[in-house]
């Protein structure tokens, strides 16, 4: 009888299917359920886009606008960051040094390439 | 679609029903955060711990999507009303506006040119609670008028 066994056996992922079956229908009855029992009375006021009660400000976000404001504002995250590095070592300056002296401007020269090369380039040329 | 709003004679099954709705909609009011002037800090103190709004399912939110309530609480302008209809009609049913303090309902001390003479000029107010501005216990005695208001409401009976 060893082959009757092995039809009347559960399956091990039987569990899992009763799971998903479970978790489906219930989201679905619910869902359907719900439809059929609310208040429903949509208009094109109710409707409209939620803006804290203010008429829409720009419109639809497809709004397009130049992309040279790309390089510009890639630029600018770069040397804002420059900044940024500058306030600490100015703070502990006299603490560090001639080396930090030579590190901060090796770095500034570095940056200040780029910033020429940007310049050549015509990055910052606006037509 | 509501296939089943005002369909039924009353019997015990759709009384029962009915009850049943009831008691979930009023031990669930969600307000729209929707405060104008000085009435909104006793409604924030209303809903902060020392009187718990909490309890009775009173938990404001930031979008009338989520909201049941519209409390106004303060001084309705002229300017303001506009965005309060429009808050209001995107409120989704059911719907109910408490008129707080004396502003919202009548204008209050401002008989002037700027200011709304009366929230219920625009849109349907079901609460009033009188005051300038009302305390926390005004505004929660309010919610629990609605409430009762709320219970004696039909849904699925004719």
């Amino acid at each position: 009888m060893g082959f009757l066994k092995e039809y009347t056996a559960i399956h091990p992922y039987w569990p899992v299917f009763m799971f998903l079956l479970i978790g489906t229908g219930f989201g679905i009855v619910t869902l359907i359920f719900a439809c059929l029992v609310r208040p429903s009375k949509p208009d094109p006021e109710k409707l409209s886009t939620y803006e804290c009660g203010m008429p829409l400000f720009m419109g639809a976000s497809e709004k397009r606008f130049s992309i040279r404001f790309y390089i510009i504002a890639i630029l600018f995250l770069l040397f804002d960051i420059e900044a940024v590095f500058l306030y600490p070592w100015a703070v502990v300056y006299k603490k560090i040094g001639l080396f930090g002296f030579v590190e901060m401007m090796l770095f500034i020269i570095i940056l200040l390439v780029g910033y020429l090369y940007a310049w050549r380039k015509g990055a910052l040329e606006w037509e | 679609m509501g296939i089943v709003e005002n369909q039924f004679q009353s019997n015990v099954i759709t009384t029962t029903v009915d009850k049943l709705v009831n008691w979930s909609r009023r031990s669930s009011l969600w307000p729209l955060t929707f405060g104008l002037a000085c009435c909104a800090i006793e409604m924030m103190c209303a809903g902060a711990s020392r009187f718990d709004f909490d309890r009775f399912g009173v938990i404001f939110r930031a979008t009338p999507r989520q909201s049941d309530v519209m409390i106004l609480a303060g001084t309705v302008t002229h300017k303001m009303s506009g965005v309060m209809k429009k808050l209001y009609d995107q409120m989704p049913e059911p719907k109910w506006v408490v008129a707080m303090g004396s502003c919202a309902i009548s204008g209050g001390p401002f008989n002037s040119y700027s200011v709304l003479q009366g929230a219920d000029a625009v849109i349907p107010v079901d609460i009033f609670i009188p005051g300038c501005p009302p305390r926390p216990e005004a505004l929660m005695h309010g919610i629990i008028l609605l409430q009762e208001m709320i219970d004696k409401e039909k849904y699925i009976r004719k």
